[in-house]
């Protein structure tokens, strides 16, 4: 089977193709194929590759590339943290390593979404210009650091599903929510942990109020309106519960002014 | 009884008429439902029909922990206490919104069958918590393609959020400072966490409700 000519017939239908595919891919995917796949395997790899660039709404596509620059961000965060000499106390070693494996897993998966329109990884600064010194030094810095990602986290993806409705983006959507959770249990775990070092019970696995730093974070959490409706008071519950309850999205635009200070 | 509930019952009942027993027992249970017992609890269809299936989840919930923290378990630490009184709180919260937001359109008060689940346990009451809440967040993560309207997409997505960080804090209460918070027994490879369709969830709940639920009328994928 002659891959290049079949793009080239594809090219001759769809001028954008070879654009789509551009040659870091078809690179590494004739890397892969010649290493790793029979040739029987080799329609699925194909239909794969293609349908990948071709399936999802141009919204969905920015929903992705949006994604992935998070998940780099956590991604390198815990690869530099957890391969830190003398940062991560032993008992808490294992849960950062299992955050890190998601955030690995999640940047490979979003790769493999997106194929050749996957943005290029940034360099990162994660003292956000000597803000938060010393990150990889101080586990204080570090689990403040974490919860803050992994609450934006929750936040930025929550925002965005409205924009993976359309009925072709069905996948997207399942993945985006399985993902969001998997933050949410982050978020949950790394916040427990703040909370133990500082020895400070109000900051508890879930958000209260807008309570929380850095600001930007947690601004707007204190939402008590869902669904169109007031809900303070609600079975005569506490203003804290009603709002630790819900959980809110965050903007694009919000999130990309938070994560900035950390991009070289 | 309505039409519909009428027409299924006799049309079970002829089936069975060989064996009276069966169409006893039919109208035994059909009885014990009490004055508002209509047979099955028909969760409706379309957003409402979601809306129910999550109204139903929060029941069930909202019921487990109001319990928990009526009779809690032997050595209960404070930390534990804290914990499950705010998830109770969030789940009651999550029930009364749904009840609200549903009017009239929302199905009744369930009967939450717990006999499975030793209360003064702390292995048995924290067992359940966890499958209760990674059973949520499957529940939640699986009905969002099958909503139609972006609010109550939005809705669900700030509810979820909640319910896996019960869930991660519950299995941490199991196995502190684990990998058990966010474990390889519900993540998958891709880093993707639990996703169930109500089809896989409804059954799975239906060992812990009394009523029968029928979600003939929900959006499917």
């Amino acid at each position: 089977m002659n891959i290049f000519k079949i793009i080239d017939e594809i090219q001759q239908v769809d001028g954008d193709a070879v654009e789509r595919l551009q040659h870091a891919t078809r690179r590494s995917f004739m890397t892969k194929f010649s290493k790793t796949l029979t040739a029987a395997a080799v329609p699925t790899a194909m239909a794969g590759i293609f349908n990948k660039a071709y399936a999802f709404t141009p919204g969905a596509i920015e929903v992705l590339k949006f994604a992935l620059a998070l998940e780099y961000l956590e991604d390198d965060f815990y690869k530099m943290g957890n391969a830190a000499p003398n940062l991560i106390p032993a008992k808490y070693k294992a849960v950062f390593n299992q955050i890190g494996k998601h955030e690995t897993q999640h940047v490979n998966f979003l790769k493999g979404a997106l194929g050749a329109a996957a943005p290029a990884k940034p360099a990162f600064d994660f003292s956000a210009g000597g803000a938060f010194p010393n990150p990889f030094g101080v586990f204080d810095t570090f689990v403040f650091l974490s919860h803050a990602f992994e609450d934006t986290g929750v936040r930025a993806y929550k925002g965005q599903a409205g924009n993976l409705m359309a009925k072709e983006d069905e996948p997207l959507l399942d993945y985006a929510l399985q993902i969001h959770s998997v933050e949410a249990r982050h978020a949950a775990k790394s916040r427990d942990i703040l909370s133990e070092i500082r020895n400070n019970d109000r900051i508890k696995p879930w958000i209260t109020l807008d309570e929380g730093s850095p600001k930007p974070v947690y601004a707007g959490d204190e939402n008590t309106i869902q669904g169109g409706v007031q809900i303070i008071g609600i079975a005569g519950k506490s203003l804290e519960a009603v709002t630790e309850s819900f959980d809110e999205p965050l903007t694009k635009e919000a999130v990309l002014a938070i994560v900035k200070p950390f991009i070289k | 009884m309505d039409v519909v509930n009428r027409r299924f019952f006799l049309r079970s009942a002829g089936l069975a008429a060989a064996t009276g027993a069966f169409i006893m027992q039919s109208c035994i249970k059909d009885h014990d439902l009490g004055p508002g017992g209509t047979g099955a609890v028909n969760l409706g269809t379309g957003d409402i029909g979601i809306l129910n299936y999550a109204y139903a989840l929060e029941q069930l919930e909202a019921a487990f922990y109001i319990q928990v923290i009526a009779t809690p378990y032997s050595g209960i630490t404070d930390k534990e206490r804290r914990f499950l009184t705010d998830i109770r709180d969030h789940e009651v919260i999550h029930r009364e919104f749904f009840k609200a937001a549903l009017g009239a359109a929302a199905i009744k008060g369930l009967s939450p069958n717990f006999t499975g689940i030793d209360f003064n346990s702390r292995a048995s009451v924290l067992g359940a918590a966890k499958t209760f809440e990674d059973t949520g967040v499957s529940a939640y993560n699986g009905a969002g393609i099958l909503i139609q309207d972006p609010g109550y997409l939005l809705l669900a997505g700030k509810i979820v959020s909640v319910e896996a960080r019960h869930a991660a804090i519950i299995r941490d209460l199991l196995m502190p400072n684990t990998i058990s918070f966010a474990g390889d027994d519900i993540i998958d490879g891709n880093g993707l966490d639990l996703l169930k369709r109500p089809s896989e969830v409804l059954p799975a709940i239906a060992p812990f409700i009394y009523d029968t639920i029928d979600a003939s009328g929900l959006p499917t994928p």
